[in-house]
């Protein structure tokens, strides 16, 4: 167990981390999840959002474990190797909209960084717009940070506080296996409070006990080796320091290889699972999301990850995320399989000019 | 005179607690820009930051020590 994590905190533990992440992923759609949809943040926090009311989209609505489980690994994993440092107070609110905007960027293209390189692993080769884009935006958020863009310095918290994201995880988990139900209308139809897809994406899953357990395992793997689908490009082109972005290509690498082997490899551009060929859209879509996430220190899985550890600031970011995939459904924001919405753009350009804004104002120091 | 002077060019300090990637790493690199030798103390606060900061320095040609401080953080202890 001592070897182990000295290996998860050495060099090699971002490419064991994502190695594990990549073929669990890719077993997660042989069990029943969306295809290329193993493990994907953005997708599945809009399912809760979905599952919440948040947002009446029948066919994306499901209380992933994978979420909770992601939270809750990291929490136990903090919390044995005493890594457990409740702290928020970072600009809160500016993180609450970077989240916001970042699933309306992910949700145009149809995917977080996580799904975009397990689509790409899929042989979706749409992808490759949405990680030259996800590219792209940490560019412009490496420029910011070049620049210095701060949000400022958290403060320590009270333990307690630090308890908030992984109660809340274990309250979806309490929520789906309770499933409550207060009645049905004339049509027969549930009227809530949770909602579960019956047909589309959100009706595809694996078994709670399985997607709970990768959810687990994938949080605490990430949590020690600091594993991020965007620090490892931010790392990489401005600090030169590749170790990060080794353990995204044995991401894409392990799940390409698990495809493979169970046939689940199929290349092409046209018909792929939860995808759109929109190439600008899927470019611009993941602009957004990956200039959000810089700005904001990390990628989705990152930020359940730090709200595991006690960072009421990725906590927020998160919320942020849950509200506005509400939104991105609600004001039909998001793309479906046939392309962009005619709205989806706009609210692009809006979290661009967003993002761009905090970009250049958030400059000061606040020591 | 002029000794006082140059040790205390030669230490520097950096308090890069409460920020956010990849900060810790940035405000490290602007100490050691121009510095070809020197003692110099790095405060920061979660286990993440403090190897951050300890790999780049390393990578950067300095020797890299750590110690737990006071208020639960990590004193990042820098000398080439």
């Amino acid at each position: 167990m001592r070897s182990l994590d000295k290996l998860l905190l050495s060099r090699l533990g971002p490419v064991l981390a994502g190695g594990v992440a990549g073929v669990l992923a890719a077993l997660l759609v042989t069990w029943g999840n969306p295809g290329n949809m193993g493990i994907c943040v953005a997708c599945f926090t809009r399912d809760i959002s979905g599952a919440l009311g948040l947002h009446r989209a029948a066919v994306v609505q499901y209380l992933r474990p994978e979420i909770a489980g992601l939270v809750l690994g990291a929490f136990g994993s903090a919390l044995l190797f005493r890594e457990f440092r409740p702290r928020s107070g970072s600009s809160p609110l500016v993180r609450f909209f970077l989240g916001f905007f970042a699933m309306v960027g992910a949700l145009v293209f149809l995917g977080c960084p996580w799904r975009a390189y397990l689509r790409l692993a899929g042989g979706d080769w749409t992808a490759i717009a949405g990680i030259a884009g996800l590219s792209a935006g940490i560019g412009i958020g490496i420029g910011f940070l070049w620049k210095g863009f701060s949000l400022g310095k958290n403060s320590k918290n009270l333990h307690a506080a630090g308890y908030l994201m992984p109660l809340a995880a274990v309250a979806i988990m309490v929520l789906l296996v309770m499933a409550p139900l207060f009645g049905r209308d004339a049509q027969g139809t549930p009227v809530g409070p949770i909602f579960f897809s019956e047909k589309g994406p959100g009706s595809q899953h694996a078994l709670l006990a399985v997607s709970l357990a990768v959810g687990l395992a994938v949080g605490w793997l990430a949590q020690r080796s600091r594993f991020c689908t965007v620090g490892a490009l931010r790392d990489l082109f401005m600090l030169r320091d590749g170790h990060l972005f080794f353990g995204v290509l044995a991401f894409v690498l392990a799940a390409f290889a698990t495809n493979l082997a169970l046939g689940q490899f199929k290349p092409g551009f046209e018909g792929q699972p939860v995808a759109h060929t929109n190439h600008l859209w899927n470019f611009l879509g993941m602009t957004l999301a990956g200039l959000a996430f810089t700005l904001a220190g990390g990628c989705p899985g990152r930020q359940l990850i730090l709200s595991g550890e006690g960072d009421g600031d990725a906590g927020v970011f998160v919320l942020g995320m849950l509200v506005g995939a509400g939104f991105a459904h609600n004001f039909s924001l998001a793309s479906s399989a046939a392309g962009p919405s005619p709205y989806g753009p706009t609210a692009v350009t809006i979290g661009l000019v967003f993002c761009l804004a905090a970009g250049f104002l958030m400059r000061e120091r606040l020591d | 005179m002029n000794t006082a002077h140059e040790e205390s060019a030669r230490r520097f300090e950096v308090d890069a607690r409460g920020l956010s990637c990849p900060q810790p790493v940035l405000e490290t690199r602007k100490a050691l820009t121009g510095r070809a030798a020197g003692e110099g103390t790095i405060l920061v606060d979660t286990v993440t930051s403090r190897e951050n900061v300890s790999r780049f320095a390393r990578n950067q040609g300095w020797n890299v020590s750590w110690e737990e401080s006071a208020d639960g953080g990590f004193r990042v202890l820098l000398s080439k």
